[in-house]
C-alpha cells in the first residue's frame, strides 16, 4: 500500500515538450514504468513526443500531444497531471488541470506569484482536485511511481511514510530510511511557498489510514505555522487512538527573523513562525524531534527499537 | 523587495489613498525649497532607509542627546537645520543592526495634527491562503508588541479573492479601529483602494503604522511600508524601477545576478547548498557544532558550472568566512558538475580557508573523483555529520 499514487497511476504531463518536462519524464518512464500517458501543448496537439535515451529501457517510448488537459483525460483516462511550466503560466496550468477535473494535480514549478496562488487556492477549494505543491520535489511511491524530480536510486520500497516541505531534505529523509533499512511506501514534497494546495495534516491523515505506513517522518521549516497546525493534529489523533511512532526536524533553528530564506515561504515574520515554538508543538505532541538533519535515519531506528 | 517610505506613498496616492503632501531631497540644499512647496507651518523631517524603528533611533556621528531619523519641524530654517545634521549620517534602529544605515535621503512632509494613531496592514495570511488586513487601535508601536501584550487588540479579516473587499467587512475594519463620523467616511473607501494596490501590484506586506484619525476627523496615511513580491516582479516594471540597490547586500546583489538565493549572516563558516532546506538545515547543523554561518546560500535545483563559480566567489569575498562547507544532494543537479564548479572557482579565485566538500546522489562517484585528482586541498565528507565535524574542526 501506498498514499495518492501507485503502480496504476496515470498521469499527463503539461509542459511536457520542454526541456525540463522531457528530462523529468524519461527520468519516470525509466523508474519502474511510471504510468506516464501524454503531453500538453496548445499549439502541437496532434503531435507525438519520444522518449530519448534518458528513458533507459523505456527510450523510443511516444507519448500523444493533446491541446488540452481536458482532451487528454478524455482520451487516456488520466487522473494524474504533474506541472512543468514558467511561473508566469504555471498558475493557468493548475486551473486548466483543475477545470478538467484531475484528481491529483503537482506542480514543480517554483517562483509563481503569490497573488497567483491565492486565485488557484480559492478555485482548488471549490473542487475535487488535490494540488501537491507547488514549488515541491513531487511524490513518490518506491517501486511503483515517480511524479517530478526526485532521484529514484535513493529510494526503497519500505514502511516509512514521509512528507516535507523542502526537496533536498525530502532525499536526505529518503537516504537515510534506505539506509536504516526500512524503506518509504510513499514520500511527498508538500512545497516551500506561503500558499500551496497540501498541508502537513492531509498527508498525515492519509499516512495515519495507510496500513502499510508503520512510522512517520515529517520535515518542516520556519514560517507561518503549519507545523503547529499538524502537531495539534497529530495529538487530537493519539487521544483518539490513532497513533504511529513519528519522527520530525525543523530547519531554520539558525535563520535570522525577517529574511526570507529560499524558499518564499521560510521567513519568520511579525515574531512568528519561528524553528522554537515549532519544535516545542512537536515534542508536545510526542514527535521525537531530531536535533540534526544528519540523525533522521537513526533518530527514527532507534524510536522502534524503543 | 522593498521599497523607501516616499516611494511606497507615491504608490498608494496613485491609488487615491489619503497621503500628506512631500517632498524627497538628497541633499541639505534642497531642503528649503522643498519646505516651501508645503503648506506649513508643521513640517516634519523623515530618514529614508529602508529599516523600521526610525523615530526612536540614534544617529551614530551625533551626541546621545541629538533627535531621532524623524523629526518635528516648526519653521522652514527648522527644516533646513535638521536636513543639515540628519544627511549623510548613520542611523541606528534595532532593525539596522549595530553598523547602522547612512541617511542619503530625506522626506519632507507636511505636518500633521494627531488625534488618535491607529494600525493597519495588509500581508497573505497563509493558514487560509487569502490576502488579510490586519487591525488594531494600538497604532504607533511594534504589532509585534500589541501582539505579545494585547493579542485581542488585533483583528484580522481575510478577504475573499474573488469578492474582493465587501461593505462588511470594511465596517469590520471600521468597527475593529473605532472610527465613527468622517474617519468611517473615509476608512469605507481606503479599504478597498488599498486593497487593489496591494493586489495589482503584487504587494506581500503593506504597513500602515499609523494611521492616523486628525483632529479633523479624518484619515491619513503617516507611515507606509511596503515589500514587493519577488516572484512577481517580472510584471511590473515600474515596481522594479524603484529599488535601491544602495540598500541592499552588495553581496546579496551579486547573487541575485546568477539567481542564486543569499542572505549574509554574521558567523565565519560560509556554505553552499543545493535546496533551501537542507541550506537552512546546514547552518543549523554547523550551529550544533558550536560555530555560525556566514551566510545562507542556496544554490538551486537547475545549477550550471558558471552558477557555482559565482556562489563560490561571493563566499571568498567574504572576509569573515574562515572555512567553507559544500553541501550538495544531487537529485537533478548532478554531483559531477558541482564537483567541476567548485575545482574552477578554486582555481580561479584561489583557497585561503578550509574547504569540506559532501557530495551524495546522481553521479557522486564522478564528483568525488574529479575533486580527487583535481590536486586542490580538498576535504571530502562521508555525510552531512561527518562534514559539519569536519568544518568545525578546521575553523578550529
Amino acid at each position: 500500500m501506498s498514499i495518492l499514487v501507485d503502480k496504476n497511476t496515470k498521469i499527463i504531463v503539461q509542459g511536457l515538450t520542454g526541456k525540463t518536462g522531457t528530462f523529468h519524464t524519461e527520468q519516470a518512464l525509466a523508474y519502474f514504468g511510471t504510468k506516464m500517458v501524454a503531453g500538453i501543448h496548445p499549439k502541437k496537439g496532434g503531435e507525438t513526443w519520444t522518449a530519448g535515451e534518458g528513458a533507459k529501457d523505456a527510450a523510443g517510448t511516444e507519448l500523444p500531444i493533446f491541446t488540452s488537459v481536458g482532451e487528454a483525460k478524455e482520451a487516456t483516462g488520466a487522473t494524474a497531471s504533474v506541472i512543468y511550466v514558467p511561473p508566469s503560466g504555471a498558475a493557468a496550468a493548475i486551473e486548466e488541470a483543475i477545470d478538467a477535473g484531475i484528481d491529483l494535480i503537482t506542480c514543480i514549478t517554483e517562483g509563481i506569484p503569490v497573488s497567483d496562488m491565492v486565485k488557484v487556492k480559492a478555485k482548488l477549494e471549490k473542487s475535487s482536485s488535490r494540488l501537491i505543491g507547488p514549488n515541491c520535489p513531487g511524490v513518490m511511491t518506491p517501486d511503483e511511481c515517480k511524479i517530478g524530480i526526485m532521484p529514484g536510486n535513493i529510494f526503497k520500497k519500505g514502511n516509512v511514510g514521509i512528507v516535507s516541505r523542502s526537496g533536498t531534505l525530502t532525499y536526505e529523509a529518503v537516504f537515510q530510511t534506505t539506509n536504516a533499512g526500512l524503506g518509504q511506501t510513499t514520500a511527498v514534497g508538500i512545497g516551500g511557498d506561503p500558499v500551496k494546495g497540501t498541508e502537513f495534516i492531509d498527508m498525515l491523515e492519509m499516512f495515519l489510514a495507510d496500513e502499510a505506513t508503520k512510522s512517520i517522518i515529517m520535515i518542516g521549516e520556519i514560517g507561518g505555522s503549519a507545523e503547529e497546525d499538524a502537531a495539534q493534529f497529530i495529538k487530537d489523533e493519539a487521544a483518539k487512538g490513532r497513533k504511529k511512532p513519528m519522527v520530525g526536524f525543523i530547519a531554520g533553528v539558525t535563520a535570522p527573523p525577517g529574511r526570507t530564506m529560499g524558499h518564499a515561504g521560510a521567513v519568520v515574520a511579525g515574531g512568528k513562525g519561528d524553528a522554537k515554538s515549532k519544535i516545542a508543538a512537536m515534542e508536545s505532541a510526542g514527535i521525537k524531534v531530531s536535533p540534526s538533519p544528519a540523525r533522521l535515519g537513526t533518530t527514527l531506528s532507534e524510536l522502534l527499537k524503543g | 523587495m522593498n521599497i523607501h517610505e516616499y516611494q511606497a506613498k507615491e504608490v498608494l496616492k496613485g491609488y487615491g489613498a489619503p497621503v500628506a503632501e512631500g517632498v524627497a531631497i538628497t541633499s541639505a540644499d534642497e531642503a528649503e525649497a522643498a519646505a516651501k512647496q508645503l503648506p506649513g507651518p508643521l513640517y516634519v523631517v523623515k530618514s529614508q532607509i529602508h529599516a523600521g524603528g526610525r523615530g526612536k533611533g540614534k544617529f551614530k556621528e551625533l551626541g546621545p542627546d541629538a533627535k531621532g531619523g524623524v523629526r518635528l519641524a516648526k519653521s522652514i530654517e527648522d527644516v533646513v537645520s535638521n536636513a543639515r545634521e540628519m544627511l549623510g549620517n548613520t542611523l541606528v534602529t534595532k532593525q539596522t543592526g549595530d553598523d547602522g544605515k547612512v541617511v542619503n535621503r530625506l522626506y519632507i512632509e507636511d505636518g500633521a495634527d494627531i488625534d488618535r494613531e491607529l494600525y493597519l496592514s495588509l500581508l497573505v495570511d497563509r493558514s487560509v491562503g487569502r490576502v488579510a488586513f490586519v487591525a488594531s487601535t494600538e497604532g504607533g508601536m511594534d504589532i509585534e508588541t500589541v501582539a505579545e501584550e494585547a493579542p485581542d487588540k488585533i483583528i484580522t479579516v481575510p478577504i475573499d479573492p474573488v469578492a474582493g473587499v465587501t461593505a462588511a467587512d470594511a465596517e469590520k475594519l471600521c468597527s475593529a479601529l473605532n472610527l465613527g463620523g468622517a474617519a468611517k467616511v473615509d476608512g469605507m473607501q481606503l479599504f478597498p483602494i488599498l486593497y487593489k494596490a496591494f493586489t495589482e501590484k503584487d504587494m506581500s506586506l503593506l504597513e500602515i503604522n499609523p494611521l492616523i484619525v486628525m483632529t479633523d476627523g479624518h484619515l491619513r496615511v503617516l507611515d507606509a511600508k511596503v515589500s514587493f513580491d519577488g516572484n512577481a516582479l517580472f510584471r511590473h516594471d515600474d515596481i522594479k524601477a524603484l529599488r535601491d540597490e544602495s540598500e541592499e547586500d552588495a553581496k546579496e546583489i551579486e547573487a541575485s545576478k546568477y539567481d542564486l538565493a543569499y542572505v549574509a549572516l554574521d558567523g565565519d563558516i560560509g556554505c553552499m547548498v543545493n535546496g533551501a532546506g537542507l541550506a537552512m538545515a546546514t547552518m543549523d547543523i554547523i550551529k550544533l557544532y558550536g560555530k555560525e554561518p556566514a551566510n545562507f546560500l542556496d544554490v538551486g535545483g537547475g545549477a550550471n558550472k558558471e552558477k557555482v563559480t559565482a556562489a563560490f566567489k561571493i563566499i571568498t569575498a567574504d572576509p569573515n568566512v574562515k572555512g567553507i562547507l559544500v553541501n550538495i544532494f544531487g537529485g537533478i543537479m548532478k554531483c559531477d558538475v558541482i564537483a567541476e564548479g567548485v575545482v574552477a572557482a578554486v582555481k580561479d579565485v584561489g583557497l585561503k580557508v578550509p574547504l569540506v566538500v559532501r557530495l551524495e546522489g546522481t553521479n557522486v562517484d564522478l564528483g568525488k573523483k574529479i575533486l580527487n585528482e583535481s590536486g586542490l586541498a580538498i576535504t571530502a565528507a562521508d555525510d552531512l555529520d561527518d562534514a559539519a565535524k569536519k568544518i568545525v574542526a578546521a575553523v578550529g
